[in-house]
């Protein structure tokens, strides 16, 4: 019998004794929730992912999509990069869930319930970009340790919840606030509960925007596990460390959020540009903050052949941080010319833009057709990397497929 | 017929009566026997026997075309000690794509043991350093690598 079957029909009584303890809460399983030790060993099954994702790492999960796969102008999650930095959390009863709002600058600490939240506080759905802060970092030279993604840590799904102002300000903001970090429950990969996998935060500008939520829904249903359930943060347009998944406290702070990830050289790029290789100390990294403007052609997939005098239909989409894209254009001669290309407006703000063009080609051989963005303040992606940084961050270098006219 | 021909045929007839009653007896004594032990045989339902499935032992460390099945990791002098010391934590994949030299290797190392929990690897160290930098070599790859591994294929409209 099948792994998965056999889970599904089995009983309270025999995970427990198949995992050797109780199961904490098992009367509030989630229909179709299966406890960790007994989840399918193939990612894909486990997380409804396409079979086409690539796994970069198992321990923790960090999962991305391919350019091709994020063709869909809302991402669905089968396509969704999951980057996780400690161990899923098991035995969540969302029943039970609690945010509390704390810190030095909260007027009066508070806890919610899951239900409470959603009943108090008016609910918003936004499309939100977010991309993994080392999104293209395998193409850094010298190399960057960590995982090494190449495009696919990016997604634009649509996300439910109530906004954070709301709620913080429902707690009480003191006027010597100037961060929020977020707690939650994932679990350290040494397994030691004292340590926290990441904990992340943003300025109280960030915190209170309108589109800065916190989320129980993703694209219409219930968070899946992986991206967060129950409840998620979410901070588009910044890196998507922000948007931290499983939350269950918010301490609003009275400096800059001293969390795990948030300090040191995480999440942080040279304040002045640096030669590649070069080392710099602590005290000379800046926090990034919004994502720098970038774009993907989703369509076709890299190593198209078509037949000599057809066109080729290309398509993908832009995105620019806390910014809009101002300007789409497309090359195939390697940059030496430029044709500007329509790109849509966003659907909110934060949502990632979708362009379109027919690409003609003057004669056989080997194209490559390359996608170049430029925000409302004219900065346009680089051809090249941009400048290098020691954990090899925000590589908006332009995207390119090949193809063939043969 | 004759008394004693009469006489005989009534003693077959009371014979095989008690034959067959003593048959029924003895079938229906069996039955009960057989029922007491395996009491489900009388419901006239099928049911499937669960057996529980013992997974068969493999050989968690075996070598198959020079690579470590379990971890994917190249197998070369060290590698165990890399199988032991450092997937206990991080999966081998995190491993395997970096591109590192001697000195960031040992770098990570020391940033694992501050803020990771990892261990006192004492000699082990040189020995897992070795062999990173021996199997997964940093590769210059410039400011922009051309396109490779395209997987040609016919654009249908």
């Amino acid at each position: 019998m099948k792994r998965r079957d056999f889970a599904k029909k089995a009983t309270l009584s025999t995970f427990a004794t198949l995992i050797g303890a109780e199961v904490v809460f098992g009367s509030n399983l989630l229909d179709g929730y299966t406890p960790l030790a007994l989840q399918d060993p193939d990612p894909f099954k486990l997380f409804n992912k396409n079979k086409e994702m690539v796994v970069l790492n198992d321990k923790p999960w960090n999962i991305e999509a391919q350019a091709h796969l994020l063709d869909d102008k809302v991402t669905p999650n089968s396509c969704m990069f999951i980057r996780n930095n400690g161990l899923v959390p098991e035995d969540i009863d969302a029943k039970k869930w609690t945010l509390t709002i704390d810190g030095e600058s909260v007027v009066k600490q508070k806890t919610y319930t899951l239900a409470e939240l959603q009943s108090k506080f008016k609910q918003y759905t936004y499309q939100l970009t977010l991309e993994c802060g080392g999104n293209g970092r395998s193409e850094f030279n010298p190399p960057a340790k960590g995982n090494q993604w190449t495009v696919g840590a990016v997604h634009c799904a649509n996300w439910t919840g109530v906004r954070l102002r709301d709620v913080l300000e429902d707690a009480g903001i003191k006027s010597n606030a100037v961060y929020i970090g977020f707690h939650a429950v994932d679990v350290h990969l040494s397994r030691d509960p004292e340590k926290e996998p990441i904990s992340r935060g943003c300025p109280m500008p960030k915190a209170l925007q309108d589109e800065t939520i916190l989320a129980f829904k993703m694209n219409g249903e219930a968070i899946p596990l992986a991206h967060g359930y129950p409840l998620r943060l979410i901070a588009g347009g910044w890196p998507a460390s922000v948007s931290g998944k499983w939350i269950n406290r918010i301490s609003i702070r009275n400096k800059v959020h001293d969390g795990t990830k948030m300090t040191g050289d995480a999440y942080r790029v040279p304040c002045e540009p640096v030669a590649p290789g070069e080392k710099v100390k602590e005290e000379d990294m800046c926090i990034i903050e919004s994502m720098p403007v970038k774009s993907l052609i989703t369509y076709p997939k890299s190593g198209a052949i078509i037949k000599d005098g057809k066109s080729l239909n290309i398509r993908g989409h832009a995105w620019a941080g806390e910014l809009e894209v101002a300007k789409m254009e497309y090359s195939i001669d390697f940059g030496s010319t430029w044709n500007v290309c329509p790109i849509e407006k966003p659907s909110n703000r934060l949502a990632w833009q979708h362009f379109s063009a027919t690409v003609n080609f003057p004669k056989k051989g080997y194209y490559e057709v390359w996608a170049r963005a430029t925000d409302t303040q004219g900065i346009a992606q680089p051809m090249l990397l941009p400048g290098w940084n020691p954990k090899g961050y925000l590589n908006n270098a332009c995207h390119r497929i090949a193809v063939k006219v043969s | 017929m004759s008394k004693e021909e009469v006489f005989r045929k009534q003693v077959k007839k009371v014979y095989r009566l008690l034959v067959l009653l003593f048959s029924l007896f003895v079938i229906t004594g069996g039955l009960l026997v057989y029922y007491t032990v395996n009491p489900g045989f009388f419901s006239f339902k099928t049911e499937s026997n669960t057996i529980a499935s013992v997974p068969i032992e493999v050989d968690e460390d075996r070598i198959e075309n020079g690579i470590h099945v379990r971890t994917g990791l190249i197998d070369a002098e060290g590698l165990m000690t890399v199988v032991n010391n450092c997937t206990n934590c991080h999966s081998s994949k995190l491993v395997i794509q970096n591109r590192m030299t001697a000195e960031r290797w040992n770098a990570t190392i020391k940033w694992m043991q501050e803020t990771q929990n990892l261990w006192d690897l004492g000699k082990n160290q040189e020995v897992i350093v070795n062999y990173l930098v021996a199997n997964y070599p940093v590769i210059d790859v410039g400011r922009r690598a051309t396109l490779t591994n395209i997987d040609w294929y016919e654009l249908k409209d």
